[in-house]
């Protein structure tokens, strides 16, 4: 069943204005719960416009979000009861902590939804094991923390309110190769524990290519493509147009199918080397 | 939303008045803003009221941006009025509730300190719409500059209110961010009441002022990697200069001025 759909989504920016500006233009799509989806698209093609109407944070100018079929404005009185179903991670979200100490930080959200403290507590420690925060941090003010580790009290500032929908809007920006990759994998484990649906938002095809299930392709204010991974990547040319690009690998292998060679498309590093290596020993014998 | 607030009222056009030297419209500014409260009378008043129009129209701003100004302050107009309505002297012609009387004069009175409070806020709106705050900065930095003698840091305080108005916008910016993050965390901002309110505010101020110190420590920096030192021996990139309609407008208002004392004369106060 669809746990959010848009129907004829669309979003004005400064209607009646000299600077209007149309930046979600007639969205409709649907994504299955328990999906991770990967959104894609340059600077300014409207997917932050796109996913803060998700949880409620801006008002459709026309056309409606469902949430498991119920539109969320429904009654605008409880779009608050909507944005803890739909939990959102901004970019650089470690620019929003504010409390003494972390546990706290992290129990903002779930507090917020009226639960009983020993609640809050074990969603707060269970949300900080999530992102791989250690015990001993948890006491400490938010401040004194890394950047990295600021990232991860924020990013579980949400995933302790135990959103049906997680929302990330780059979550890896800004950190370092290996902080990117833990945090990533982080966020598949999490994914594979809760079943619940995720939607990555991430300038980075390699991240997008490791995790997503299907892709959304936003182009100016268009939801231009919405497929599974594989598909998507194989439109490469495509995508270029759009100022997107594929991941590395998947191009590698585009190139060497269009020289003909006997190769599948790849979205990682592992799903080539199982191509190509097999390639690799008969190509001495043959192409030598 | 929080953006809709206009600090920077800068209204670009091309006329006279947007030309004239930022340094000459400071002061006429703020002669203007001295000669409303030394006229005494409605011919005096009334004099001051048609230079005010005369510039006002020679500004190239539509009428509508000046009553927008005008509208914020409509409260205390009104509320002044209504005060000076009840302290006039004479005959009462009403009398509320037994002590509260209204005279000739108190009307006299009420329409007058009224008439003063909005030409005050429109001889100030000229000067706001028609130059930019860079503009205002470099010119108050150097009719400030005699006050070196007294050892003020005239440069320091100009640079430090061109650095503030610069940052506003970003500040309204990120503000607004961090709104949209904590309410995405079911932060409530619009209900309970006014404790509620002001413990709402907390997760909000917080960030914005840990931003704020960051972000003055990069500019910090940034500054001194580009050998900045304050104000000793640095050049101006635009030198003001002054030109023949700088004279004539110095000229005009202080014949304007001039006038406002002989009408002053001539006539009975007021007040």
């Amino acid at each position: 069943m669809a746990i959010i759909e848009t129907k004829d989504l669309t979003y004005t920016y400064g209607t009646g204005t000299p600077f209007e500006k149309t930046a979600v233009d007639h969205v409709n799509l649907s994504i299955e719960q328990g999906e991770f989806i990967g959104v894609i698209g340059h600077t300014g093609s409207g997917k932050s416009t796109l996913i803060q109407q998700f949880n409620g944070l801006l008002r459709p100018t026309s056309g409606t979000v469902l949430l498991d079929g119920k539109d969320i404005w429904a009654e605008p009185k409880k779009i608050r009861a909507v944005r803890f179903r739909v939990g959102m991670v901004f970019q650089y979200p470690e620019h929003q902590l504010f409390e003494e100490t972390v546990l706290k930080d992290i129990s903002f959200g779930p507090s917020n939804m009226g639960l009983e403290p020993a609640e809050i507590e074990k969603r707060a420690r269970d949300a900080a094991k999530f992102v791989g925060l250690r015990e001993e941090l948890l006491e400490k003010s938010p401040f004194e923390l890394s950047g990295g580790e600021k990232r991860r009290v924020a990013i579980a500032g949400v995933i302790a309110m135990d959103p049906d929908v997680l929302i990330l809007d780059e979550p890896t920006a800004g950190l370092d190769p290996r902080g990117r990759d833990v945090l990533l994998s982080q966020i598949v484990n999490y994914h594979e524990v809760r079943h619940n649906t995720i939607l990555l938002v991430s300038h980075s095809m390699e991240d997008i290519a490791r995790t997503a299930d299907r892709i959304l392709v936003m182009n100016g204010g268009k939801a231009a493509m919405f497929d599974e991974t594989k598909k998507v990547f194989a439109r490469g040319e495509e995508l270029e147009r759009m100022g997107l690009r594929v991941p590395q690998i998947t191009k590698i292998l585009a190139m060497l199918q269009k020289d003909g060679y006997p190769v599948e498309t790849a979205l990682t590093l592992e799903q080539a080397i199982r191509q190509l290596m097999p390639l690799l020993e008969e190509g001495g014998r043959t192409h030598g | 939303m929080v953006r809709d607030v206009t600090l920077g009222q800068y209204f670009p056009a091309k006329s006279v008045i947007h030309r004239l030297d930022p340094r000459v419209k400071v002061i006429l500014t703020f002669l203007f803003i001295v000669f409303v409260f030394v006229a005494q009378n409605f011919a005096a008043l009334l004099l001051m009221i048609a230079l005010e129009v005369c510039v006002m129209a020679s500004s190239g701003v539509p009428v509508k941006q000046y009553f927008k100004s005008l509208k914020a302050v409509l409260f205390i107009v009104i509320f002044t009025g209504i005060l000076n309505l009840f302290y006039g002297s004479g005959e009462p012609l009403v009398t509320l509730f037994g002590f509260m009387q209204i005279t000739w004069n108190g009307i006299q009175n009420a329409i007058f300190i009224a008439i003063r409070i909005m030409s005050l806020i429109l001889f100030s709106a000229v000067l706001t719409f028609t130059t930019t705050p860079t503009e205002l900065t470099d010119a108050l930095e150097r009719i400030m500059k005699p006050l070196k003698v007294l050892h003020v840091r005239v440069h320091e305080i100009a640079m430090m209110m061109t650095i503030a108005l610069r940052f506003v916008p970003t500040l309204l910016e990120e503000t607004d961010k961090i709104m949209s993050a904590q309410k995405a965390r079911g932060a409530d901002l619009e209900s309970g009441g006014l404790m509620q309110r002001i413990k709402a505010l907390i997760p909000i101020l917080i960030p914005l002022f840990v931003s704020s110190f960051r972000r003055a420590y990069d500019l910090a920096m940034a500054m001194e990697c580009r050998c900045y030192h304050g104000g000793e021996g640095r050049t101006k990139m635009k030198q003001l200069h002054m030109a023949a309609r700088d004279g004539w407008a110095v000229a005009i208002s202080v014949a304007v001025c001039a006038l406002v004392i002989v009408l002053n004369v001539l006539m009975p106060a007021i007040l």
